[in-house]
């Protein structure tokens, strides 16, 4: 059904008017032009999507839009603050923990769900936490060493 | 000049009509002139101003018709720029993949960008330095044996005030000088090349700022989602899109071939596409994943012979021991996580496409065939490519952007859904390798027939010191010899030929070495005598930790090497298995590589690492699965490709080369994997496995005997 639908994106309120069963990502990317959440599968198998949706970590390639009514969306777009990198921008920015780069807003949003939840995960944990977000070029190595240094430099203070 | 070294405009201005050196930077004469091309490399503009140009503030822009697809090449061919130019690295802005504006490339595959690009662009950016410092020495009235250039600045030597910068010699114009024979720097000399370099993309990626060709939005776009066969080979019988009017906003355009159905949201194209009912006639799907191999093996074109030495009949005749044996490989998805994608506008007469591709310059002519346009009339810009891997040097979605935006008169975005992805992809071809060796009682080998099909002939010839030997390749990557050899299109893969041939000589030197009770890695180097081969094997080996022992020694451990256009590469890796689940666990690897000069040693690590963890997959898991030309793998769930819970530690070791010619690393890295881990599976339970991927059922099939 069209009908309006308002959330908060990224700290400010919206308000859509669309046919509420369309999922948040095509919202986000063509009615409300945030393309840094990535389309890669279409039906939540590979992470591309990820958001954040009240600190939780969601596919947003099959999140209808009306399932976000009245919540709290961070995208990529609204991780920094101030115009500051966000611990695990910087820590992806200097360890190079990416190479085409398509699977990382969803890596880095993944990972911030899950320091949200455990600001100190161990290795174990963010392996867990990060294995069904996939990366083609293999970046692995680095984004794990790159959520362990972001985590060690948030110090507990993840937000 | 005025006080500070600038120069004032009118001084400029004198400067530049006296000598004549100076034309406005015009990009439509540029685009106009059929420029030189260097001799030697054919393609590339001789004329240095195609690949850099000065602005007043001293920055320099940097044209290369690469593309940067996460391999990092515009972090690279900056810092070859920058290093010879002598700018600083983060003064070097890149413009890649833009048909108007950058000189001609190829395309962006087989490790080229450094090996074959690199040289030319080094020659480029010198020229231009030693004609920036002859126009500063007349600039300065000082004799250029008396002058430095660095940073963009030249100064007289002793005395740095006396200056001027690159920006204000040149105030973005082209510049009309040239030198013939300027020499590029030696290693020596280097203070960029060959150090890590801050990515020139990350800001971008980290902050969800980089545009793919998905990204890029203009008003009054539309965007389509075509119609497509179930089965490659099927012929439409008829199509009913009258419930296409359900969807408010949708429209249906069809033109021969093309059908397709176009919304402002994509994903209200894509609800209405599921509206439309097209019926076609399929054809008999006769093969699939296991009858394939028998076919290509009847089927393939005739062998080529590739090199032989020796007698095959005599070497026979002196082994004690003979080894006949077939591997298999089987079709693999290039699955990169951005699918193919693009949007068109047209406008005036002028097509332009941004597209995913790693060749925009073949898109041109191609978008120009399709549109009736001349190719002047057609731009293709490559944004950030979300990976390729070879899989978008074929990029239709292009050429269908492009028809669709010419009918509609509005631009068109093409972004294909992962099923397309996996349908119209070049799939490395599956591929059969074939190979007669005998061992001498001394425990050398005898003689070597090698005969591989389908996978193509790149380095197919052993670089292992075997007396009688013969190499034979029948049918190429390309696959598209005879028609119809396979089911659906394949391609260049990363690293074509080579996955495949590695996995079958490295296996079967690893079943010689066991036989001859000798450990594998001193069986190789008994039977290597090339320096560069012995270095990596031994330097691998001592980052890896290895301590000789046949196999199989129940430790699990593998080695392998392998050459590929012109790089040195030795895997070891460590793998523990599950005998109940048939599961490999690969617990550490450790890879040493001489690839001659090395830009960017972090790129390099960088590139190393992902080519192993990717390489996991074919070896492990990745199989594309197909009745005849319907292809059943579709989506992720079940084209399994690697995740961090798979990833190996992993070591780098690059080896100082820097005198040898840069060959390049985007592919080499992944072409031990499949044998690595064959042959560690080996050491770890005895049994081998001849076919990749090497699945939980095929080892336990293997381990139940």
């Amino acid at each position: 059904m069209v009908q309006p639908v308002s959330f908060k994106l990224n700290g400010k309120p919206v308000r859509v008017t669309v046919d509420d069963e369309r999922m948040l990502l095509w919202v986000l990317r063509f009615d409300l032009g945030l393309t840094g959440t990535k389309f890669g599968c279409g039906e939540g198998i590979c992470g591309a999507c990820t958001v954040i949706v009240d600190d939780k970590a969601v596919r947003s390639c099959s999140t209808r839009v009306k399932d976000v009514a009245g919540k709290r969306v961070l995208t990529i777009e609204g991780l920094e603050q101030d115009g500051k990198l966000h611990a695990l921008q910087r820590a992806f920015l200097e360890r190079h923990a990416f190479q085409c780069g398509y699977c990382t807003p969803g890596m880095i949003l993944a990972a911030y769900a899950l320091m949200l939840a455990n600001p100190h995960p161990t290795r174990e944990q963010v392996v867990k936490a990060l294995d069904d977000n996939l990366c083609r070029c293999g970046s692995h190595t680095r984004v794990l060493e790159a959520v362990e240094v972001a985590a060690a430099a948030t110090r507990g203070r993840v937000r | 000049m005025n006080g500070d070294g600038h120069l004032s405009r009118r001084e400029f201005l004198a400067l530049a009509g006296a000598s004549g050196l100076f034309v406005l930077f015009d990009l439509e004469r540029l685009l106009a002139q059929e420029p030189a091309r260097l001799p030697g490399r054919p393609g590339y503009p001789a004329d240095f101003n195609a690949y850099l140009r000065i602005a007043e503030n001293g920055r320099t822009t940097c044209f290369v018709g690469k593309v940067e697809l996460g391999q990092g090449s515009m972090t690279s061919l900056a810092q070859l720029l920058a290093e010879e130019l002598d700018v600083p690295l983060d003064s070097v802005e890149m413009v890649m993949g833009d048909t108007d504006l950058c000189p001609w490339d190829m395309g962006t595959f087989g490790s080229l960008s450094i090996r074959q690009f690199g040289p030319v662009l080094r020659a480029a950016a010198a020229e231009a330095r030693a004609v920036l410092l002859q126009l500063g020495a007349e600039h300065l009235q000082i004799p250029p044996d008396r002058l430095q250039a660095k940073d963009g600045v030249i100064s007289k030597v002793g005395d740095p005030a006396v200056c001027v910068t690159y920006g204000q010699l040149v105030q973005g114009k082209r510049i009309e000088r040239h030198i013939e024979k300027i020499p590029v720097k030696t290693p020596r000399e280097f203070t960029v090349v060959g150090r890590p370099a801050a990515r020139k993309d990350a800001l971008d990626k980290v902050t969800g700022r980089a545009r793919y060709a998905g990204d890029i939005a203009l008003p009054g776009t539309l965007h389509a989602r075509i119609v497509r066969p179930p089965v490659h080979g099927a012929t439409l019988k008829d199509v009913d899109s009258s419930a296409v009017a359900n969807v408010p906003g949708a429209t249906v355009i069809r033109d021969g071939d093309l059908i397709a159905v176009l919304h402002e949201r994509p994903d209200l194209a894509d609800r209405a596409l599921a509206l439309v009912k097209a019926r076609f006639d399929r054809p008999a799907q006769e093969l699939d994943e296991a009858s394939i191999f028998d076919h290509l093996v009847k089927n393939a074109p005739p062998a080529q012979m590739l090199g032989a030495n020796g007698n095959l009949e005599e070497g026979e005749k002196s082994a004690a021991a003979v080894f006949d044996h077939t591997y298999l490989n089987s079709y693999v998805a290039h699955a990169p996580m951005e699918t193919h994608s693009a949007l068109a506008r047209i406008e005036n007469g002028k097509a332009t496409v941004w597209a995913s591709t790693q060749t925009p310059f073949g898109i041109k002519t191609q978008v120009a065939q399709a549109l009736g346009f001349p190719p002047e009339k057609v731009r293709i810009n490559t944004p950030y490519v979300g990976g390729g891997f070879g899989g978008k040097s074929a990029s239709r979605q292009a050429i269908e952007a492009a028809r669709l935006a010419k009918i509609t008169g509005k631009p068109v975005q093409v972004v294909w859904d992962r099923a397309e992805e996996f349908f119209y992809d070049t799939f490395r071809p599956a591929a059969v390798v074939k190979i007669r060796s005998g061992l001498t009682s001394a425990g050398k080998i005898a003689f070597w027939d090698f005969k591989v099909i389908c996978a193509g002939e790149r380095e197919a010839i052993p670089f292992y010191d075997i007396p009688n030997q013969r190499t034979a390749s029948a049918g190429g990557w390309q696959g598209d010899q005879p028609p119809g050899l396979h089911p659906f299109a394949v391609g260049p893969w990363r690293a074509p030929s080579v996955n495949t041939s590695t996995f079958a000589r490295e296996s079967q030197i690893d079943i010689m070495a066991a036989r001859a009770k000798a450990d594998p890695l001193e069986f190789r180097l008994n039977h290597l005598s090339d320096p560069r081969m012995v270095r990596v094997l031994k330097a691998a080996a001592e980052a890896f930790g290895w301590t000789p022992k046949a196999a199989p020694s129940g430790r699990g451990f593998g080695v392998a090497c392998a050459t590929y256009i012109g790089t040195y590469v030795a895997t070891l890796a460590e793998v523990t298995v599950d005998r109940a689940t048939g599961r490999v666990r690969v617990g550490r690897v450790a890879c040493a590589q001489d690839m001659g000069l090395v830009v960017n040693p972090d790129g390099s690590r960088q590139q190393t690492e992902g080519a192993i963890t990717m390489g996991l997959g074919y070896a492990l898991t990745e199989e594309v699965r197909f009745r005849g030309g319907e292809v059943l793998t579709r989506n992720f769930d079940n084209y399994e490709i690697p995740r961090f819970s798979w990833l190996p530690a992993i070591k780098t070791v690059l080896i100082d080369n820097p005198e040898t010619p840069a060959s390049g690393c985007g592919e080499p890295p992944i072409v031990c994997m499949g044998a690595v881990i064959a042959n560690a599976l080996h050491d770890a339970t005895g049994v081998r496995l001849f076919q990749l991927p090497m699945t939980p059922d095929r080892l336990k099939s293997a381990l139940a005997g």
